[in-house]
């Protein structure tokens, strides 16, 4: 039963966290254009991880 | 030229054929149009808001935000998908717009300046807060139900583990319900205001009572509490109200985009005489306009100087132009066909015609909104049922000799059980799909009891000009002339933007462009082509005579003469949209009746309505006829659609039952109808009025399941064999059967 004690507060926190970060999305607009938001990932253009002009 | 005709299905066709018109005459996108829209942001950087045409994937998307960011200077291009805005920002100087403009232009693609201060700020806000309410009430109750599993399960609880279980499911509810449940509470309360009851108070009363029972019985430590069900009709509630929400907000941007796209240039005449191209949005009352010949009137105005022909089909929707001179009033939508005017903007209530058209609109609009909801009339009826039995209850437990207790637990039982939990998601599931199916046939549904009127309609009235024909004229005797004349006339006519010489040029297709073209105002066309004087325009300009075989019946001509040789006679008229015909055919087939009103003349009418097949038709119609034709056809029990363009038609389109318009519609005519049919169709209109009764259909679907549940569920609760796992279930089965009824709707 003691095991309740912590393991509920610690499932509601997570559920807490959870919910902040949906506000957060909700704030910054995510849900604003779902459409292209979808195909934007497969458009976004590859950029080298490294720039070139730092490896010369 | 050859883009006169907008794209079907395309509502930036007409803006891109008008400013490749500018672009042909030296007036390249001026960049003046788009700086009053610039914004500046606090760092001194500058964005601005642009509606692009023309775009229709996510390449395009891709394709126009790198172009744009690889511009010098551009931070920031974030093109909206869903709403077709490109955001841009950048540093530097304001001018740096007119690059973006003409890049995007280079890159095939329309922009229109979008004005920030249009955005709904309020229902977008209204749409977020809805979001976080639904995902409070959605947490909540996934925490809450994982507790109530343990309680019902049960097996050796004890007490007052099951005791601290209530509580704690209390302390994640009661915050939940009070955050979420403001959507409802506040609706009720300005329901009970104003003496009426709507949907929301039997919600609120049930959420309320839940609540309120539930913090009772966990004080006393008795078993059963209703957390889990308050938050649970709580989050199944939101979700009908975030999809109701966010249908409006989508139909209305779409509204927007379509007159936003539709907006015109004007050109200002300044005091030291320079003409400035501005967007019409700007001008104010009393700014002095040049509207050049074959020019779109862009805002309302009284004539200053010069005389001329002038295209009225937008205000009387009479085909034929109209002489006009200084004093006359000009409406925005007419075409100028002859020479340059002067002209001075109006504000609209110096004008008597349109400020009693908007009167009139106005007053047709208030009483559509009194029109009563399904789901509200539902309500009304349900609402005094339901709280007689809450009653009914109390009372027949006590004389039944049940304690306080007992009886107040299965009176509140009973408006729990009944709390119209399905019925809100009932009606706006439907609605959703609806819409979404219309949406995609290029119709626009404004709202969703626009829906719920469309699909009682029984009569149809068209509208002529512009509505059941293009509004554009079409040569029609093609057959009668020799190919090389419509050539020869057709390079004269593809270097003006009079309606004759565009409707030349159509028929005739692309081709080269006289060289030495002069264009006489309101005469007509001259140039030398192979040594001989072509000339194209007017009878008394070729000096056609009475031989010449001209008739005096009722059309728009024109005359071509080369040389010396006999003139040769061009006849224009309005034509039919391609699928009028067989769009009337198919809504007679449905039993719609039908009729043609027009403010044209009586033969042009009749001469429409035999050729589309019409029987019942009436010419000569004043805008206050045609509203007191609707009002009759009201009062005789029938259920009128307007169907009309023209702003003679906007006080018939606010005032019949429902109202459709095509998308080329003068803007107080889009704003006043409830649908919008976008491209050059009409069949939408069928589509629209099938789909409008199959939803209805669909929703009373819904509503007699929502009863036969409660009539399950009720007696059970009455008899107080209702306990809080079988109201949870109930609610979520129900308002699940409900949905996926409404996703039958999208399968067709």
């Amino acid at each position: 039963m003691a095991a309740l004690l912590w393991l509920i507060p610690l499932a509601l926190s997570l559920g807490a966290v959870a919910l902040t970060a949906f506000f957060w999305t909700v704030k910054t607009g995510q849900y604003e254009d779902t459409k292209g938001d979808a195909t934007r990932i497969l458009y976004s253009e590859d950029r080298p991880i490294v720039d070139e002009d730092d490896l010369g | 030229m050859a883009e006169i005709t907008p794209d079907a299905g395309c509502p930036s066709g007409q803006s891109t054929a008008q400013d490749l018109a500018r672009t042909e005459t030296g007036d390249v996108v001026d960049e003046r149009l788009f700086i009053p829209y610039v914004q500046t942001r606090s760092n001194g950087n500058f964005a601005v808001d642009l509606m692009i045409s023309g775009a229709h994937c996510a390449g395009c998307m891709a394709k126009i935000e790198r172009e744009i960011s690889a511009l010098p200077d551009v931070q920031v291009a974030r093109m909206n998908l869903s709403t077709m805005r490109l955001n841009v920002g950048w540093r530097g100087t304001e001018t740096t717009a007119n690059s973006i403009v003409s890049r995007l232009d280079a890159l095939g693609y329309g922009a229109k300046p979008f004005d920030m201060q249009l955005e709904p700020l309020s229902a977008k806000a209204e749409l977020k807060s809805l979001l976080k309410a639904m995902a409070v009430a959605g947490a909540a109750m996934a925490n809450i139900m994982v507790i109530s599993v343990c309680v019902w399960a049960g097996f050796d609880m004890g007490e007052h583990t099951r005791q601290i279980l209530h509580i704690l499911s209390g302390i994640i509810a009661l915050p939940a319900v009070a955050y979420a449940g403001q959507p409802f509470f506040r609706s009720a309360w300005g329901a009970l205001k104003n003496k009426h009851t709507n949907m929301d108070v039997p919600i609120s009363l049930a959420v309320l009572l839940a609540c309120a029972l539930s913090i009772y019985e966990t004080i006393h430590g008795n078993p059963d509490t209703y957390f889990d069900a308050a938050v649970m009709l709580l989050f199944l509630l939101l979700i009908g109200r975030y999809l109701d929400t966010r249908l409006r907000l989508r139909t209305g941007e779409s509204a927007q985009r379509l007159a936003a796209m539709q907006a015109s240039n004007a050109s200002l005449i300044g005091d030291d005489g320079s003409i400035t191209t501005v967007p019409a949005s700007l001008i104010k009352p009393g700014d002095l306009l040049l509207i050049a010949a074959g020019e779109r009137v862009a805002v309302d105005g009284e004539i200053i100087k010069g005389r001329s022909a002038i295209d009225t089909s937008i205000a009387n929707g009479e085909t034929l132009p109209a002489p006009y001179g200084p004093g006359d009033t000009l409406y925005s939508g007419m075409i100028n066909l002859g020479n340059p005017l002067h002209m001075k903007a109006l504000a609209v209530a110096q004008d008597s015609f349109l400020s009693e058209i908007s009167n009139l609109v106005e007053a047709g609009e208030q009483k559509k909104s009194k029109f009563v909801r399904i789901a509200d009339r539902a309500a009304r009826a349900y609402v005094p049922i339901v709280h007689s039995l809450a009653f009914l209850t109390f009372v027949g437990w006590l004389m039944a000799g049940g304690s306080l207790r007992t009886a107040s637990l299965n009176a509140i039982a009973v408006l729990i059980i009944t709390c119209p939990c399905a019925l809100g998601l009932a009606v706006p599931a439907v609605q959703i799909v609806a819409s979404g199916r219309l949406f995609k046939k290029g119709v626009l549904i404004k709202s969703g009891d626009a829906l719920e009127r469309l699909a009682k309609i029984d009569t149809i009235v068209f509208d002529k000009t512009g509505t059941l024909t293009l509004g554009q004229l079409k040569l029609t005797n093609a057959s009668e002339i020799d190919a090389d004349m419509l050539a020869l006339a057709a390079q004269l006519a593809r270097g003006s933007r009079h309606p004759i010489a565009r409707a030349i040029a159509d028929s005739a297709g692309d081709g080269p462009i006289a060289d030495n073209l002069e264009d006489i105002a309101g005469e007509g066309l001259r140039a030398k082509l192979d040594g001989k004087i072509v000339r194209l325009g007017s009878a008394s300009f070729v000096g056609a005579k009475a031989h010449d075989n001209i008739r005096d019946d009722v059309q728009v001509e024109s005359w071509l003469k080369v040389g010396r040789a006999k003139p040769i006679r061009f006849v224009f008229k309005d034509v039919p949209r391609m699928d009028a015909r067989d769009t009337i055919k198919a809504l007679s087939a449905h039993g719609y009746t039908m009729e043609l009103l027009s403010g044209d003349t009586a033969d042009m009418t009749a001469q429409t309505a035999r050729t589309l097949g019409l029987k019942n038709w009436t010419g000569n119609v004043s805008p206050r006829d045609k509203l007191a034709h609707l009002t009759a056809l009201k009062s005789a029990g029938r259920f009128p659609l307007m169907v009309g363009d023209g702003i003679n038609d906007a006080p018939a389109l606010a005032n019949a039952t429902a109202s459709a318009s095509p998308a080329s519609a003068a803007d107080i005519s889009r704003a006043a109808a409830d649908i919008i049919l976008q491209g050059d169709k009409l069949s939408g209109l069928v589509t629209a009025l099938l789909t409008a009764k199959d939803a209805q259909k669909r929703v009373k679907e819904n509503l007699s399941l929502a009863v036969l549940y409660n009539m399950i569920a009720v007696p059970l609760a009455i008899s107080g064999h209702v306990n809080p796992m079988l109201a949870a279930l109930a609610m979520s089965g129900s308002s699940i059967l409900v949905t996926l009824n409404a996703l039958r709707l999208a399968r067709h």
